[in-house]
């Protein structure tokens, strides 16, 4: 091929060439995008594996690896790390049992139910025992360090922001969403004004919400001080700081729920709920049964974008409560930067790898039990 | 109950048309939303006002209204831009969200048109013996000290040997899809993953808290969110503009340029936007690959926090110059960044 082209006059090979660039346009256009995916995404994922089976340690001139297998998942799992990971377990009473066995009965329910149902596949029966495992292993977690006696680890306060602040925001956003779809003046101002957290910088957000809630010198000290609170603060207590950094995160995320869900309410037809109005259905059953309906498939797909983004909190805890009290606000990935600051980059890939498999695997269960079934529903 | 009170009764609470809320409950609705406009706004308000203050009006305040309770000064601003190291990092912000942007939306855009107009077929052989490679040479490398420019050219020829043999043979391909999933799927890998490995890679080129790291990382990590958007937005184009100029003798490339990126123009900005606040909101990525000479604004107030946290006047001029941007852009052009967003989560 070369050998031909060589032969022929310089315009004739400048054209070849073009033309084999022509012919060749697909992989050329795609090219650049894979090479820096692979370049940032896949040769460090790998590299991250193989950090996390293996100690680090500084040298002169440099520094060491040494492969040590499954040493760091275990010290985070069940040694010396499980405290900052899994959390202390506290004393299992019967309401803990009672507790564990209720959810563990209907995480077999849910399982015997698909297998019943007679239409069970390898892949989907497989995938919902990971799910179920999965979900079962942070519930026992969750249920033995909330009780009496224990501490709740960096897992568990990740797992706290994710289901908590993305249901609150989703709750809020639709309410508001569905207080913006009604027949109002101003709807865009409030759609403009609704949608700048957002946009807001989390960095930002955090330490103004850190000036905010200062008890002695913050904008709501004086009604404190009229209600008797003087000494307590709430960068003190675990639950008051969690719900500091809920409460910064919820300011930002509930405009992407508002914004989407008012996007898909304006969607939908107006002749469906006039109809509905005029035969006397009231405003909880028009959304029951059209409303809903028509926005679920949305609705299901924003919450899956959110919780991908959610199990990455970093900023807000960093800066408002730099992790603290103790543990109490620490995310999987503060952990992880922790881990690295004090160089232990074994244990830091290994947090980062617990991080990957748990987001996972949650997001795609979300996506194949929720987000899908949604979209039938929809047809 | 008189008839005049139960037709005020029903003035208040049923709605006079189809198309209209009962008083009563148009009443709430305000209240609600004029509610949540206070929440926005108030945490706005505050860093806003609490930058025209000092020492003074802090720590014995607080202090709401300026020029009411107290005089507002322009003293931490003056401190803040002139004294303070602050403009910095605020050009490194300004240069790494930009050139980072522009690059993603390149460089996604060209590879969604692709995966929306081209058919691919992907040996996945071929895709499986470059990962097993990709992990021989790391494995190598790191465990038995061989040299890696040594490794690489030993794993490159026997993937291009393999690519000539084995790999022709088999029938298993991934198409557009598959591609298209993979991309995107990489947005749910949490950085903190990857951020390491990617330290370590700029520390040994020496790129190590420079512009170029920050730009390229940001890049890669935009790029799943680029291709997600404008795949949905080429996708919605007519076919027949394109097929013409093709025709006519254009090529692929000339086509991508003159027809189909101006034809998705304002998706482009969509995206364009969206992006460009990501970028500039970053923070874990700047927190590893910068210290002193990339510092970006984010970091630059995280760091601040620890030496100056009690210094809310001056932290406050910080914060309102990082946010003033977003929060100007995003209130000018939300119809345009929404459009992003309703994009991605409409088609999901």
């Amino acid at each position: 091929m070369t050998a031909t082209t060589d032969t022929l006059p310089a315009t004739a090979k400048h054209r070849g060439w073009a033309e084999w660039l022509d012919r060749q346009s697909g992989p050329v256009m795609v090219m650049p995008a894979v090479i820096v995916l692979l370049c940032f995404a896949i040769f460090p994922l790998l590299i991250s594996a193989y950090l996390s089976l293996s100690r680090f340690a500084l040298a002169p001139g440099g520094f060491t690896l040494k492969f040590i297998g499954l040493v760091n998942y275990r010290k985070l799992l069940t040694g010396s790390q499980q405290y900052h990971l899994l959390g202390k377990f506290g004393d299992m009473g019967v309401l803990q049992w009672g507790l564990l066995a209720l959810i563990a009965a209907g995480l077999l329910l849910i399982l015997a139910r698909y297998l019943l149902r007679g239409r069970a596949t390898v892949l989907g029966t497989l995938g919902r025992i990971i799910s179920i495992a999965l979900a079962f292993g942070l519930a026992t977690v969750a249920v033995a360090t909330f009780a009496p006696g224990g501490v709740p680890g960096t897992a568990i306060n990740t797992l706290l922001y994710v289901i908590i602040g993305v249901a609150v925001q989703f709750g809020l956003g639709l309410g508001l969403a569905l207080l913006c779809g009604q027949p109002i003046r101003a709807r865009n101002f409030f759609r403009v004004l609704f949608f700048i957290p957002l946009m807001v910088t989390p960095v930002g957000i955090a330490y103004t919400f850190r000036m905010l809630a200062d008890m002695q010198k913050g904008p709501f000290a004086p009604l404190l001080r009229t209600f008797g609170v003087t000494e307590w603060s709430w960068a003190n207590e675990a639950w008051s700081a969690r719900l500091m950094v809920l409460i910064g995160d919820t300011w930002q995320w509930t405009p992407f729920m508002f914004i989407v869900l008012l996007a898909a309410i304006e969607n939908q037809s107006r002749d469906q709920i006039e109809a509905a109005r005029l035969d006397g259905a009231s405003g909880f059953q028009i959304f029951r049964d059209i409303t809903w309906p028509a926005i679920a498939p949305v609705a299901a797909t924003i919450v899956l974008i959110r919780l991908i983004e959610a199990f990455k909190i970093i900023d807000l805890p960093n800066v408002l409560t730099g992790g603290g009290p103790g543990l109490a606000t620490e995310s999987m990935t503060l952990h992880s930067f922790i881990a690295w600051r004090t160089q232990d980059l074994g244990g830091s890939a290994a947090v980062g790898y617990m991080l990957l498999f748990i987001s996972t695997i949650a997001c795609v269960s979300f996506f194949n039990f929720v987000v899908r079934p949604a979209r039938r529903f929809e047809q | 109950m008189t008839a005049e009170n139960r037709t005020l009764f029903r003035r208040l609470f049923e709605p006079a048309s189809v198309d209209s809320q009962a008083p009563a409950a148009q009443v709430i609705t305000y209240a609600l939303l004029i509610l949540w406009s206070l929440v926005v706004l108030v945490p706005l308000y505050w860093v806003l006002i609490t930058s025209f203050k000092g020492a003074g009006e802090v720590d014995n305040g607080p202090f709401y209204i300026p020029f009411v309770d107290f005089t507002p000064s322009l003293d931490a601003w003056n401190f803040m831009l002139l004294e303070n190291n602050t403009l910095g990092p605020y050009l490194n912000s300004v240069v790494v969200a930009l050139v980072s942007t522009v690059l993603a939306v390149l460089i996604g855009s060209l590879a969604a048109y692709a995966l929306v107009r081209i058919r691919f077929q992907v040996k996945l052989a071929g895709v499986a013996i470059f990962l097993v490679l990709l992990a021989a040479v790391i494995g190598a490398v790191a465990s038995f000290g061989i040299a890696w420019e040594l490794a690489v050219g030993v794993a490159l020829a026997l993937f291009v040997i393999a690519l000539l043999t084995l790999v022709r043979r088999t029938r298993l391909a991934v198409g557009n899809n598959d591609v298209e999933f993979w991309i995107i799927s990489n947005r749910i890998m949490p950085p903190i993953v990857a951020v390491l490995p990617i330290y370590v890679m700029f520390q040994q080129l020496r790129l190590l808290d420079t512009q170029v790291a920050l730009i390229a990382t940001y890049t890669a990590v935009n790029l799943p969110i680029v291709v997600w958007l404008t795949r949905d937005f080429f996708a919605a184009i007519p076919l027949d503009l394109e097929e013409s100029a093709e025709i006519d003798g254009a090529s692929k490339f000339r086509v991508f340029f003159t027809i189909a990126l101006p034809l998705v123009r304002s998706g482009l900005v969509a995206t364009f936007l969206l992006v460009l606040i990501l970028a500039w909101n970053e923070y874990l990525l700047a927190l590893f690959l910068s210290n002193a000479k990339a510092q970006t604004m984010p970091v630059l107030v995280s760091a601040q926090n620890t030496t100056r946290g009690p210094q809310w006047w001056n932290m406050s001029v910080l914060i309102v110059v990082m946010i003033a941007p977003v929060v100007l852009i995003s209130t000018i052009l939300q119809r345009h960044i929404a459009r992003g967003l309703l994009v991605g989560a409409v088609k999901g």
